[in-house]
């Protein structure tokens, strides 16, 4: 049988994140199952990454697995100048799957060729973070109640935020989704997700700064402006204030809606906005253990 | 001399018995195709011919191989640099074919993908793309997901 890995969203189906979403439903009521007793797991992070890389080591853990890895590329023999295709071929040798983070796009897709087991990607730079995804579709869901006839919108770095990305792709697969990106100018959405949006008949607005438009959603979507992404930093010093989200904007926003962030938070969710029921960001990171456990599952067919 | 007499001459000179002539090739990329196409390799007696007038180019190149005869997979992968390279294939001195060549649906090799970050520009392996427009040419890297327009195509 071939063997199935997780690189990118897109490899998925419909019919696969539904699988994966009630498998992490099952998960959370029940976290401590012990379906990888006896198997090895390899956790590569080629880049540092602490919340990835915690939420899959406590989600092997909880599911009884042993892990081997390293957490940054310094303490491997990537130091020592070995290539990517030789440290893959010979971790793949010893574990029963591979979870990697790793700075180069495409990183993933080539580990997945050369490894006989499993690769889930746990980031490959600005390329693709599935589980992300899907952690971030299974907080939908579970806040929500259903991923159809989502108003969602996306603030912040539109342009080089993968995880929003992703997340269009994905809730484009449900019914009736309405987007609505808030980004700056140098930031906005790129064409190509707006044509992809269009091909598909999914209506989708755009604008530029945080009002009343935002007591529509179901879901607000903030991302974080990172300084990284800036060739010119006089650029990220001219917007990186403009998006901030506080309490008061909240007030009359509907009763349902949640606010997501991937985190790390820099200044873009005011800490006043913590206290509100509508902030879920902490137990969307917490959701990630149980979507872990699930895409894990999946792919080993433990379940 | 008359001048058709004549055109048949300056074709004697040069005219192969068995084989194909690569025709309406960009001066400029003549050197590539030969690469991709591996020519160096080839035992059988080549001519190349390069910087002649041409109508549509302005200046192109000629191959002639005797004795050789290409796959069309094998020959589409010039089609990225010599779009209309035009193939006679030669029987006996005759002209019993002509063919023009086509973009593939799937390039592996020859380019590079313009994404500097992708592990294809950092690591010892074979570049693949997926053909999502022909005219212009937009290839799709399957690694690093991203898009390389036809004006930032570079050749391996």
């Amino acid at each position: 049988m071939k063997k199935k890995d997780l690189i990118s969203i897109t490899d998925y189906s419909k019919e696969d994140y539904l699988r994966i979403l009630e498998l992490a439903g099952d998960f959370e009521k029940h976290p401590n199952q012990r379906l990888l007793e006896g198997k090895v797991a390899a956790s590569l992070f080629f880049e540092p990454s602490t919340r990835t890389r915690l939420s899959f080591e406590t989600a092997i853990n909880r599911l009884g697995g042993r892990i081997i890895g390293f957490s940054d590329a310094g303490s491997s023999s990537v130091s020592k100048g070995e290539t990517l295709h030789d440290t893959i071929r010979m971790v793949s040798n010893y574990v029963d799957l591979i979870v990697m983070r790793h700075p180069l796009e495409g990183s993933a897709r080539y580990a997945a060729e050369v490894a006989d087991v499993p690769v889930i990607n746990a980031g490959d730079g600005a390329n693709q973070h599935p589980t992300q995804t899907l952690l971030d579709m299974y907080s939908i869901l579970k806040t929500q109640g259903t991923l159809d006839n989502i108003n969602i919108f996306m603030i912040g770095d539109l342009k080089y935020g993968r995880t929003v990305h992703s997340l269009l792709m994905a809730l484009s697969e449900f019914e009736n989704p309405i987007f609505n990106f808030i980004a700056p100018e140098e930031l906005a959405m790129p064409e190509e997700y707006k044509l992809f949006l269009k091909e598909k008949g999914i209506r989708y607005f755009e604008h530029t700064e945080i009002n009343d438009n935002i007591n529509h959603a179901d879901i607000i979507y903030m991302t974080r402006v990172q300084k990284e992404r800036f060739m010119d930093p006089i650029e990220y010093e001219k917007v990186k204030n403009v998006y901030i989200l506080r309490n008061n904007m909240l007030d009359n926003t509907k009763p349902n809606v949640r606010i997501l962030h991937p985190l790390p938070r820099i200044n873009e969710i005011h800490t006043d906005v913590d206290a509100n029921q509508k902030a879920y960001y902490f137990e969307q990171a917490r959701n990630g253990v149980f979507v872990r456990q699930a895409i894990i599952s999946h792919i080993l067919n433990l379940k | 001399m008359p001048d058709s007499f004549k055109k048949k001459l300056k074709l004697k000179v040069s005219a192969i018995n068995n084989g194909t002539v690569i025709d309406h090739i960009p001066s400029e990329n003549l050197f590539k195709v030969i690469s991709i196409l591996g020519l160096q390799n080839v035992k059988s007696q080549i001519t190349f011919g390069a910087n002649f007038e041409s109508e549509k180019l302005g200046s192109k190149a000629i191959i002639k191989l005797s004795d050789v005869f290409f796959e069309d997979d094998e020959i589409n992968k010039i089609s990225l640099i010599a779009r209309n390279a035009k193939l006679n294939i030669i029987r006996d001195y005759e002209v019993v074919e002509k063919r023009v060549v086509v973009v593939p649906d799937e390039i592996i090799g020859i380019v590079k993908c313009f994404n500097p970050k992708c592990i294809t520009n950092n690591e010892e392996m074979t570049t693949n793309f997926i053909v999502i427009s022909k005219n212009p040419l937009d290839l799709k890297c399957k690694y690093c997901e991203k898009i390389t327009h036809e004006d930032q195509m570079v050749i391996k």
